[in-house]
């Protein structure tokens, strides 16, 4: 009976298809852990070594991890509401209301909720641990600019994701985040210097073409900027924050793992 | 078996290898990278321009707001809702209030037993001539212009063009309508 078993075992092992697979066999030396790493294109962003220090919670706090899972589960949650909302002024709020009392496990609108909540705290406490730490000094420092980017795209996540419930308190609060907008040096129409930019009595930057206007891809906050704060709120934004982690993770394998302890 | 080779490649940029000069790849190299930097700078500048759209579905900026008599005394809030324009009448004058927080945009409301305008943002509160008294507002409401059509005698207010108080333009006289 055990021999039978061990022939089983060995005859799927040793099959193409197994092998095409699973190329470096049972990773049971060193060489074979470090080469079924690096061939796997999801483990091979990890470190092949992680020291003790960067397992260790009291440490890292696994703030960075905490983020980087509630991404997971924002971008699932989000996926799911996608199949319902529907990003025009007719329906959007009603869609919401519907997908609170009509859709089985409604609750997916509260987790997503939730979780964005959570996602904006738990980067700002990554951020506090790194810096309370000191692992932003070299060689570590290009990775802090990486991080302070993707901390500004989980901002804009928020922001982006707060208009779409299309109630009175998203969009009297788009209207005055993005009214701040306009205060943008050159750029924005009630910004410091845009004033100079005109040709002869004509000006150059206008309601119609300025950082705010770019922004709701109208005056107000109407049609346009649901569908454009929509877009950006379920493609755009997350492409590039993804790419961005990819190369944050990467890079942490690059300067030598998780920072350990002095 | 060495022997030194009968002529050396020069290293001098104008004589030619295989037809091919260190000027000549330089010419082309410059050539390419100056394309290459301006289609993608061309291309950077379309997808910009993509952001803008040439027509905008807004409401227009200038309608007929009816008969100057059909206004009692005190802030009339028809246009309100559609065109975000208070109308408000007193002994002497008709003026159009925009119903535009000068703070951060919100649209404020008109509290007729405080007799004044408070925006639910941040607390910003205006008089009913529209100047500002509490809260972060930084400046009076801005006024829209107001004429009596010589047509049918309607009123036609067009919020495209504005008269500030800090800058003395209330008393323009399309900044108002005389009523006796």
């Amino acid at each position: 009976m055990g021999s039978r078993w061990r022939d089983l075992q060995q005859s799927i092992v040793s099959s193409q298809f197994w092998k095409s697979i699973f190329r470096v066999g049972i990773p049971n030396t060193n060489r074979k852990r470090v080469l079924a790493m690096l061939g796997n294109v999801v483990l091979h962003l990890h470190p092949v070594k992680t020291r003790k220090s960067g397992v260790k919670m009291r440490y890292t706090w696994c703030a960075g991890g905490v983020t980087f899972f509630l991404f997971l589960v924002l971008t699932f949650t989000g996926l799911l509401l996608m199949f319902y909302y529907r990003p025009t002024v007719e329906y959007a709020f009603v869609d919401i209301l519907d997908l609170r009392e009509q859709v089985p496990f409604g609750i997916m609108r509260e987790v997503h909720r939730w979780g964005a909540h959570a996602m904006v705290i738990s980067v700002w406490i990554h951020m506090f641990r790194v810096f309370m730490t000191g692992s932003y000094k070299p060689p570590r420092e290009f990775n802090w600019v990486i991080g302070v980017i993707l901390l500004v795209l989980t901002l804009l996540l928020s922001f982006t994701g707060y208009l779409l419930p299309w109630d009175q308190l998203a969009i009297w609060a788009i209207t005055v985040g993005s009214n701040m907008a306009s205060a943008t040096p050159l750029l924005g129409i009630q910004g410091p210097g845009t004033g100079l930019l005109k040709i002869g009595d004509i000006a150059l930057v206008t309601s119609t073409n300025d950082a705010r206007f770019g922004l709701l891809g109208g005056r107000f906050v109407g049609a346009g900027a649901l569908l454009r704060f929509y877009v950006l709120h379920c493609v755009g934004i997350p492409l590039v924050a993804a790419f961005l982690m990819a190369v944050h993770f990467w890079r942490v394998r690059k300067d030598g793992g998780i920072s350990g302890p002095m | 078996m060495s022997s030194a080779p009968e002529t050396l490649p020069s290293s001098s940029p104008d004589v030619a290898l295989d037809g091919v000069t260190r000027r000549s790849t330089l010419k082309w190299m410059i050539l390419a990278w100056t394309g290459f930097a301006a289609a993608t700078g061309a291309g950077l500048t379309a997808t910009m321009r993509f952001m803008f759209p040439n027509v905008l579905f807004e409401p227009p900026t200038r309608f007929k707001a009816g008969d100057p008599s059909s206004y009692a005394i005190g802030v009339d809030e028809r246009w309100k809702e559609k065109f975000g324009i208070w109308i408000v009448r007193n002994t002497t004058s008709i003026y159009a209030l925009v119903a535009t927080c000068v703070h951060l945009g919100c649209t404020p409301n008109w509290l007729q037993a405080q007799n004044k305008f408070k925006c639910p943002c941040h607390g910003s509160g205006y008089y009913i001539s529209g100047i500002n008294f509490e809260g972060p507002a930084p400046r009076a409401l801005e006024r829209a212009e107001i004429q009596v059509s010589g047509e049918d005698g309607q009123i036609i207010v067009d919020k495209a063009v504005r008269f500030l108080y800090e800058s003395g333009q209330w008393t323009d006289p399309n900044a108002f309508v005389k009523m006796a």
